[in-house]
């Protein structure tokens, strides 16, 4: 029943969205272009080197597609939640709090950035391009993978989102933390984690599990070792991780909101 | 319907002393507040600015959680039941929009038909209702954005009532509305509470709604309950004079009469302003001891302005 009232409200948001046809349509190439022109530095850094952390251009690549859809399904379905802070200073927040569903999923609900689409489309074709160049082992379990892993990146990354995000709930101006963490755990997880320092990739890789979203499962795609030693089973696990996360976040929601309720702003 | 009892709700406000020290201060935006309301009553809830009316509201629909002392609204705790208590209430803030900006405003009712699950027949004959008393029909089918905020205040209104809520809460509803919209709300509000027995509970600072709407007052101030009854005894009560205007057929001296504290008459010698005290003596008796000295024209008894009532409640302490 609460999926029929999220489904209502992300069509209505929709049908707003699309009564400007061009600008909608703009919007969606500006984002696959901003989406490519990351994956064009990419390139130019391999003009340079032949290898970034042990990794040859089209395993980089194939991360960074894995990354980049991920990243585009979240920004989608929780982009919105960068909205917090005028929430809570117009006293929109309240206005959720008088209905009968949870704060989470109509802040969600509340925009749906439609034309993140433009993104997440190039992320696939590139995805496409990237599981065409390098040599992959196919099986039934390989091809679930490939579906399963932008997929669970997408869940981490929203986790990810609603963590950093509630930061907003103590410190109104905490918007541009959330966003360092949100879009810097982006950055990271488009390279290969070999390239990072340990204590960088430590945190990365476990505490914001970044690693999950691409790394590990590329590693499990092309069939590769961890060059860091970790256990073949790392590939397999970002849907638990995913799931993992998700608990976290809803539980720091649950605590952030009830602070907001308690203190007041 | 509402039961508050010893009501207490701190906040910490921070403040910049120097460039890294900051001093913590706990203010109390509500102290020891105590009051009911009975289903279907209408109830004004009247303070001046910063007195602990929203941080009340709010924690009556349990959006904060108070520091201390106990709610019941609905027979619940509104910060334990949140969403239950949303389905039983609705709630009209004149200063923030639960509707949504870009759509047409049949669209937001229909996803708050869908959030609140009301049944389709209930949803259409609320709507059908307050379309015709609220008059929305001519922009129903324009986006929130483009309405003017009469034509909103009425879509707010009709937004909260169409899971038709036992209780509705109104903070400052009239807030910015001219004089007819004012007037055409107060009106369909009075009928929602004689007509429907809908409970209402409204902040504001006209005090014109409290006399159209609210049999009852509740007056709060720095967080604490100054007065609590009818409007006519907190009347009575610290605005126990009343002025008796009458006009005379030919001019005439009006002193002494029995009752009357002061009285002030227009340089014409026809109008008397006479003020009198209920405890002294009566509207009749004052009238025929000025008839029984001059001939009348035409008199009026004044009651004391509302505004001046509440003026003189938070004077008094």
């Amino acid at each position: 029943m609460a999926e029929r009232v999220y489904v209502k409200l992300v069509g209505a948001r929709l049908r707003g969205q699309m009564s400007y046809r061009a600008s909608f349509v703009l919007q969606c190439v500006a984002q696959a272009v901003n989406q490519l022109a990351e994956l064009v530095i990419i390139l130019v850094l391999f003009n340079r080197v032949s290898a970034l952390g042990g990794f040859p251009v089209n395993e980089v690549v194939l991360m960074y597609a894995i990354a980049g859809t991920a990243f585009g399904i979240a920004d989608m379905v929780a982009g919105q939640l960068d909205e917090l802070p005028t929430y809570i200073r117009t006293g929109t927040f309240d206005v959720l709090l008088l209905r009968p569903l949870g704060t989470l999923a109509q802040m969600m609900a509340s925009d749906l950035h439609l034309r993140k689409i433009g993104r997440i489309g190039a992320g696939v074709a590139v995805l496409v391009y990237a599981l065409d160049q390098n040599d992959i082992a196919w099986s039934p379990a390989t091809a679930v993978l490939v579906v399963a892993a932008p997929l669970s990146g997408a869940v981490i990354f929203s986790s990810i989102w609603i963590t950093a995000s509630a930061i907003c709930f103590w410190v109104v101006d905490g918007q541009e933390l959330s966003n360092a963490v949100t879009y810097g755990s982006n950055a990271f997880t488009s390279y290969p984690a070999t390239v990072y320092g340990p204590w960088l990739r430590r945190f990365f890789a476990f505490v914001i599990p970044g690693a999950f979203v691409a790394y590990y499962p590329s590693l499990a795609l092309l069939d590769r070792p961890d060059p860091l030693g970790g256990p073949v089973l790392l590939g397999w696990i970002s849907p638990l991780v995913a799931l993992a996360a998700a608990v976290a976040a809803g539980f720091v929601w649950r605590t952030a909101v009830r602070h907001y309720r308690g203190t007041g702003s | 319907m509402i039961e508050v009892r010893d009501l207490r709700r701190e906040f910490t406000v921070t403040t910049k002393v120097g460039r890294f020290r900051r001093d913590k201060q706990v203010v109390r935006a509500v102290d020891s507040v105590s009051f009911d309301v009975a289903a279907g009553e209408a109830v004004g809830y009247v303070g001046p600015n910063g007195a602990g009316k929203s941080t009340t509201i709010k924690m009556l629909t349990g959006i904060l959680v108070p520091t201390s002392g106990s709610v019941r609204v609905c027979g619940v705790d509104p910060s334990r039941a949140r969403r239950d208590l949303a389905r039983r209430i609705g709630v009209v803030f004149g200063q923030r929009s639960q509707l949504w900006w870009d759509l047409p405003l049949r669209d937001s009712f229909d996803l708050l038909r869908a959030i609140y699950r009301v049944p389709k027949a209930d949803f259409e004959a609320r709507l059908r209702e307050c379309a015709e008393l609220l008059e929305l029909g001519p922009f129903l089918g324009t986006p929130v954005r483009q309405l003017s905020l009469g034509q909103r205040m009425r879509g707010e209104v009709t937004a909260s009532l169409l899971h038709g809520p036992e209780l509705l809460v109104l903070d400052e509803p009239t807030i910015g509305l001219d004089l007819e919209s004012k007037e055409r709300l107060r009106e369909f509000l009075a009928d929602l509470n004689t007509q429907r027995g809908t409970t209402l509970l409204l902040t504001t600072h006209d005090l014109d709604d409290i006399e159209r709407l609210c049999p009852r007052l509740v007056v709060i101030d720095r967080g604490t309950v100054l007065a609590d009854g009818p409007l006519e005894e907190l009347r009575a009560e610290v605005a126990p004079e009343r002025v008796l205007v009458v006009d005379l057929e030919r001019p005439a001296e009006l002193d002494g009469l029995h009752g009357v504290t002061s009285s002030r008459s227009e340089p014409n010698g026809l109008r008397h302003h006479l003020t009198f005290r209920r405890a002294d003596t009566t509207a009749a008796a004052l009238i025929s001891a000025v008839a029984a000295r001059a001939e009348v024209h035409d008199l009026v008894v004044v009651e004391p302005e509302i505004d001046d009532v509440v003026r003189r409640l938070y004077a008094r302490r």
